[in-house]
């Protein structure tokens, strides 16, 4: 660790880094904007200019850069020297020239870096007299406004979409002062993380539409720490409110999940809460069929009625809700009555994922995947099922770009230089898929099989791990063992338990040889690993077989879930659902559930961390967290701290949960957290078109979180941290003053005992794939980011982007069925497209697991009929776009 | 043994040395005798020994910057790259030597490579040069036939393929790390150095960038030795430059002269002096983006060293004259809008800075200047101004007629400002937009 002398002060700077970041770290405020701490230094800007000094005697030194400039033990540097100052307050003052200082009218205005800079360097007067440089602004698509007006051209946003994300439909046009960032023409931008760009960009060119459609101001939004429920990755974000509605959903730095970035389903997808499908208030089924809205007592009290008189009483619960509302259930209906509500061959897969997430194999949190030297992916399609995951991913095969640089000497945040190295050297990645992959790009072996072939060849290379016969398994399986660390991933949307535990077999293998190898597997949902605790050894089929007559259905759409015939005992359904839905449809009492905004809850994620998502905002009129209204059906309302407790007595694993956030009690020096940010300013403005008085604001009992702008925010732990902010940092960028170090973990960031105890040995799984696929025509239900998650898929602008019904194999098995490409098949009433494609596994049909497939689930290849004389609608081209269409 | 290597095959009204004059005149002998015959090491030590240093303007010393490149790994291409991107105003030195000798640069580049364990060359040329282009792909085609271009160059086991890349023309594309990026069909910004291309150049590898004139310097060193070519400058620099005069002078040229001639024999002698009825008010020595120099520095040799010292730089070697009767605000003005408009647009200090400098200045030129405007153009140079403060040298080098200016012609920009018009100019209220 080199000592440096910085105005004077000695400074033990960090290994291998640069001065920004050292500076950064010690707390000394240095403006920047083309540098970022997940995407290293450029050094476009020249705003992070510094004085270095050559030696002691140097009185004069030069500007140089402090993001490009590497640390050595004795060397000198000012922040403060006039010369410095006066510089990077004329790089603003330049910055400035063609910026439009709309910030009154800015949806960036309150969290912008470009003020926060322009305030910190003192630029206040202008001279400049000349005209300003104007562009003609694009359609993004329904997510991402352009203002290419503000742009001050650092170049973040082409670097996060085409290096970070892989994208490449985002570049920087033109030159000298006229640069444009932007797509070659207008159309929607097709990375599933272009979203970030919303937090990348220092200023207001690339902004969230859907934040804007509302008029609102930053600092007027309610926002409280949440955890995204769109997949089982359990990315952290924040969810901010106002009005009553969900406005925004933004990154919520986690340095071992998340990082700095989401997803766009989750970036975008929490409008399910604002929803016309929302269900408002309880209802009850009268005699003709229709649903009589009625008072949260009457319907509570007609529930009581159902369940003393049922004949059988079942709760089915749900992998959807948090450990919270499924332990409710339990208390309600009893151990014995309470499935998790997942299906037979759900609970089996999630099984798989608990063995795992047990045993002693090395399970990596997500950032941690970005470490990994050699990776393959067995079946599972990560972009469009666990989306964040295949980001962290696209950053894995750059390990090798690193060891280039290291042998060369050039340190790996000198971004540009890295990459100019490296060229196409990557790191191996393995996919065995049944169709394109968003990841073939990075892909050194991209391999299309069938699912039973998929497992054939895990089978292959797993016994090749030990056997040195020179073959094409082999050679994967080189590519592991060479590694440094090997890391194996697969997942649940190919929906077959042999393929996570042929997995698995392999991942043991391999660990042999390793013990660094890790393995990821991407569960189903945002709570399955938490409801596989709860019970995965009975399934949603095994408890119906007992043929209940009655049951209490927690936050599950089970009439989409399981097959019909599975309910047919069912005479009394009660249901407990956010969202309107198959199921609601069918209840004799439906139950106003409150959405993630509106309960807090906890959730196991993927690599089984259990994360605390809060209440962002008190829900309207009866809505209520199931929590709740499960407790108040078993007598009486308990606090979700209490259903914690209680679980954690039962299940000695989870007494973890338990201490991950702090519970309702906590205080900061006597005061709750506040919600509001302390700018907050139109509270009795909200309400002033009914009384000018200011409305008492709601109390929280149920959390250490208030519904105010009073209370204590700066001191609050990361878990209840309700925004981003340091005096001089209102933007994101202000996430460094709560780390250690730039990049590292938050400072206050609970250290969590593990769920798992990670000890037992895993022998490996007998595998018989005879019994799950038909070696014939197999159909395959094609996870698709927009569209395959029920409550995003509510939000507008996500379902806009939802595919057309599709059907997509190769050619011969386009042929054997006498279909043909872009012409029309139909199946059960539902019209799809044809889309031929060779690189389609052999014998396998491909459908879009959408809102419009539903009722395809159990169908078998034959029923697929042409339609004579079709045209595809074009709404499908469009959607397909944005999918892997290895047709278009 | 010519005094002038450089030029020694051209001769007035022959056209472009074909391959048969130019082996007849001893062309290609070096190749022969060196290729696969003579350790690179020592060929390398041959350069280093003669303190060639590189004639595109920044005087770097070649066979230090070769030395840079690390031992073949085996592991790929190493690149050897012309720079013929000649797009400094002014400069018109390259072109001479690509159309009348292309032979020359081929020899040049096929010793260099096999120097530097170069197995791809690219000869990176400013789509203008049409004649330039059309003739080394000829002569590349010739010398190919002749077995000194290919596989297997004169029989030994060294290859070397020789290409011609047509530029789209930027003048940042002059700048080697731009050149590289642009020749790999990215967008032409500058890299940051380190790395350096020695080390991480094209796509990735080893490169070498030379300009035009320094790689046809090789093949005459090679063969009359190290000595001989330091013997040739005047002064401490060693071997001949093109030097050239536009402007008005008598007789605007390019001609080749040992280094180290003093700037009048060049003005005077070579160009016949000032055109009658006009005297000389300063001068850019090296081509555009060079400080002026006046009157008083016209003894000095053209020597990297000795134009530094007073104040200038020799850049490109390529004078452009100012006369008496231009308006000096109105040439820098003009200079700085063909530096805002090839400004890359990567750095702020540049991208933003340049295109400022340009206003203010052409508003001082039509009269509309204020007092204030000489205090921004001041603080925009120093800003601007230092390499260092900015990702490349493209705005340091902007900024240097601009500074050099504001010493030497105060006068003229204040009497701009108090007399809100210019006085150069006959045509004023057309300038100022009125009618």
């Amino acid at each position: 660790m080199p000592n440096i002398i910085v105005d004077g002060q000695t400074i033990e700077a960090k290994d291998g880094a640069n001065l920004l970041e050292v500076l950064l770290n010690e707390g000394i405020n240095v403006p920047y904007f083309c540098w970022h701490p997940a995407m290293g230094s450029i050094g476009a800007c020249r705003q992070c200019a510094v004085v270095g000094y050559a030696n002691e005697d140097d009185t004069r030194g030069r500007i140089m850069m402090s993001c490009m400039t590497p640390v050595s033990e004795g060397a000198r540097f000012s922040v403060n020297a006039d010369n410095a100052e006066s510089f990077r307050e004329s790089v603003v003052e330049n910055l400035m020239l063609n910026h439009p200082h709309d910030c009154p009218v800015c949806e960036e205005g309150g969290e912008c870096h470009l003020q926060d800079m322009t305030v910190m360097v003192g630029h206040r007067d202008r001279q400049y007299e000349g005209l300003k440089t104007t562009y003609r602004n694009q359609y993004l698509g329904p997510f991402i406004g352009h203002e290419m007006n503000r742009c001050i051209t650092c170049y973040r946003c082409v670097r996060y979409y085409k290096d970070y994300a892989g994208g490449d439909d985002l570049s920087a046009f033109g030159s000298r002062d006229r640069v444009f960032f932007g797509r070659a023409e207008s159309g929607v931008l097709e990375n599933e993380f272009a979203g970030n760009l919303i937090e990348v960009c220092p200023t207001g060119v690339f902004t969230d539409k859907t934040f804007s459609k509302h008029y609102t101001r930053k600092w007027d939004l309610q926002t409280a720490p949440t955890v995204c429920q769109s997949c089982s990755l359990g990315c952290n974000t924040y969810t901010s409110e106002r009005y009553g509605e969900v406005r925004r959903v933004h990154n919520r730095y986690n340095h071992e999940v998340n990082g700095y970035f989401l997803c766009d389903r989750g970036r975008f997808g929490a409008g399910h809460v604002n929803s016309a499908n929302r269900i408002p208030q309880a209802g009850i089924r009268n005699s003709d069929g229709r649903y009589d809205p009625v008072d949260l007592e009457t319907a509570l009290s007609a529930v009581s009625d159902l369940m003393s008189s049922s004949d059988g009483l079942i709760g089915i619960g749900s992998p959807r809700a948090s450990l919270e509302a499924n332990e409710a259930l339990i208390q309600l209906v009893g151990e014995e009555n309470y499935c998790n509500g997942m299906t037979d061959n759900e609970c089996e897969m999630h099984q798989v994922i608990l063995d795992v997430l047990a045993s002693d194999l090395i399970t990596p949190a997500m950032a941690e995947v970005e470490d990994y030297d050699a990776i393959i992916i067995v079946g599972e399609d990560i972009t469009n099922h666990a989306p964040r995951l295949a980001l962290s991913i696209r950053q894995s095969i750059r390990q090798r770009a690193g060891e280039l640089a290291e042998s060369s000497g050039i340190a790996l945040w000198h971004d540009a230089a890295v990459r100019e190295l490296a060229q196409a050297e990557k790191s191996p990645l393995t996919l065995l898929t049944p169709m394109a992959d968003r990841l073939d790009d990075v892909a050194t072996h991209s391999i299309r099989l069938a699912p039973n072939e998929i497992i054939n060849k895990t089978i292959e290379i797993t016994n090749a791990v030990n056997d040195a016969t020179p073959s094409s398994a082999r050679e994967i399986a080189q590519t592991l063992i060479e590694a440094k660390k090997p890391l194996i991933v697969s997942g649940t949307s190919l929906n077959s338990p042999n393929i996570l535990k042929a997995t698995t077999n392999l991942a043991i293998a391999v660990a042999q040889h390793n013990p660094e190898t890790g393995i990821f597997l991407c569960a189903h949902e945002s709570n399955s690993v938490g409801a596989s605790l709860l019970g995965s050894d009975r399934s949603g089929e095994a408890l119906l077989a007992t043929k209940p007559n009655t049951a209490i259905v927690l936050e599950n759409d089970i009439y989409s879930r399981f097959a019909e015939g599975a309910l047919e005992s069912i005479d009394h359904l009660v249901v407990l659902t956010p969202l309107d839905d198959s199921t609601a449809s069918q209840a004799d009492v439906v139950l106003p559930a409150g959405s993630f905004a509106e309960a807090e809850g906890t959730f196991i994620n993927s690599e089984g961390r259990s994360q605390r998502s809060m209440v962002v905002f008190k829900p309207k009129g009866d809505i209520a967290p199931s929590y709740q209204l499960l407790t108040r059906l078993a007598g009486h309302a308990k606090q979700a701290s209490t259903l914690r407790s209680e679980l954690a007595a039962r299940h000695e694993a989870l007494q973890p949960i338990t201490s991950i956030a702090p519970n309702e009690q906590f205080r900061i020096a006597g005061s709750k957290v506040a919600r509001m940010t302390h700018r907050s300013s139109g509270r009795t403005a909200m309400s002033a078109d009914i009384s000018v008085r200011e409305k008492r604001q709601p109390e929280d009992q149920e959390s250490a979180l208030a519904f105010t702008m009073e209370g204590n925010q700066q001191q609050a732990p990361a878990a209840l941290r309700t925004y981003s902010w340091s005096p001089g940092w209102n933007s994101n960028q202000s996430i460094h003053k709560f780390q250690d170090e730039v990049g590292g973990p938050d400072r206050s960031a609970v250290d969590k005992r593990p769920l798992f105890e990670q000890t037992r040995r895993l022998t490996p799984y007998d595998i018989s794939v005879e019994s799950e696929f038909d070696p014939g025509q197999i159909v395959i239900l094609q996870q698709h980011i927009f569209g395959s998650d029920p409550s995003s898929n509510e939000a507008e602008e996500i379902a806009s982007l939802i595919p057309q019904p599709y059907v997509r194999m190769n050619s011969t098995t386009a042929s054997s069925l006498a279909l043909t490409h872009r012409g029309g098949a139909k199946c059960r009433d539902i019209e799809m497209m044809v889309l031929v494609d060779d690189d389609v596994a052999e014998g396998c049909l491909i459908y879009p697991s959408i809102p419009a497939t539903t009722a395809l689930a159990g169908v078998a290849s034959t029923d697929f009929t042409a339609i004579e004389g079709w045209t595809a609608p074009s709404e499908a081209v469009k959607a397909s776009l944005i999918t892997t269409d290895g047709a278009r | 043994m010519s005094d002038r290597p450089l030029t020694k095959n051209i001769v007035d009204h022959e056209g472009p040395t074909g391959i048969a004059r130019y082996e007849a005149r001893g062309g290609y002998s070096a190749v022969r005798d060196t290729i696969g015959k003579l350790d690179p090491n020592a060929v390398l030590d041959i350069i280093k020994d003669s303190n060639l240093r590189g004639r595109g303007g920044a005087g770097f010393p070649t066979g230090m910057k070769w030395s840079f490149v690390p031992k073949p790994d085996g592991k790929g291409h190493r690149y050897l790259v012309a720079n013929a991107d000649e797009m400094e105003p002014g400069t018109f030195k390259d072109r001479l030597l690509m159309e009348l000798d292309p032979h020359q640069l081929i020899e040049g580049m096929i010793l260099s490579a096999y120097t530097l364990s170069a197995d791809v060359g690219y000869i990176f040329i400013r789509g203008e040069y049409h004649v330039a282009i059309s003739r080394l792909n000829e002569a590349i085609a010739q010398a190919e036939k002749a077995g000194y271009l290919g596989d297997q160059v004169s029989g030994s086991k060294f290859s070397f393929k020789l290409h011609v890349h047509v530029s789209a023309g930027r003048y940042i594309c002059g700048e080697e790390t731009a050149l590289l990026n642009s020749l790999e069909g990215k967008r032409a910004t500058p890299r940051t150095k380190p790395p350096f291309p020695q080390v991480s150049g094209l796509w990735g590898r080893p490169t070498i960038v030379n300009n035009v004139e320094t790689l046809c310097n090789i093949t005459h060193i090679i063969t009359y030795g190290a000595e001989w070519f330091r013997q040739l400058g005047r002064g401490s620099d060693g071997g001949t430059k093109l030097f050239g005069a536009s402007g008005r002078v008598k007789h605007p040229g390019c001609w080749e002269l040992p280094m180290g001639t003093p700037i009048r024999e060049i003005l005077e002698g070579c160009a016949g002096g000032m055109a009658d009825g006009y005297e000389l008010k300063g001068f850019l020595p090296g081509g555009a983006s060079t400080d002026f120099l006046i009157a008083e520095h016209l003894d000095i040799p053209m020597e990297y060293e000795t134009i530094m010292q007073a104040g200038s730089r020799m850049g490109t070697g390529t004078m452009i004259i100012l006369d008496d009767r231009a308006c000096p605000v109105g040439m820098i003005a003009n200079l700085e809008k063909f530096f805002a408009r090839e400004s890359c647009g990567f750095c702020t200090p540049c991208r933003e800075g340049l295109p400022w400098v340009q206003q203010v200045l052409d508003k001082i030129e039509v009269g509309n200047g204020s007092d204030s405007d000489l205090g921004i153009l001041e603080k925009q140079a120093s800003f601007i101004g230092a390499i260092g403060n900015t990702h490349c040298a493209h705005a340091p080098g902007a900024m240097e007629p601009l500074t050099s200016g504001l010493k030497y012609f105060r006068d003229d920009f204040i009497n701009h400002i108090t007399s809100k018009s210019c006085p150069y100019s006959t045509n004023q209220s057309a300038k100022r937009g009125v009618s």
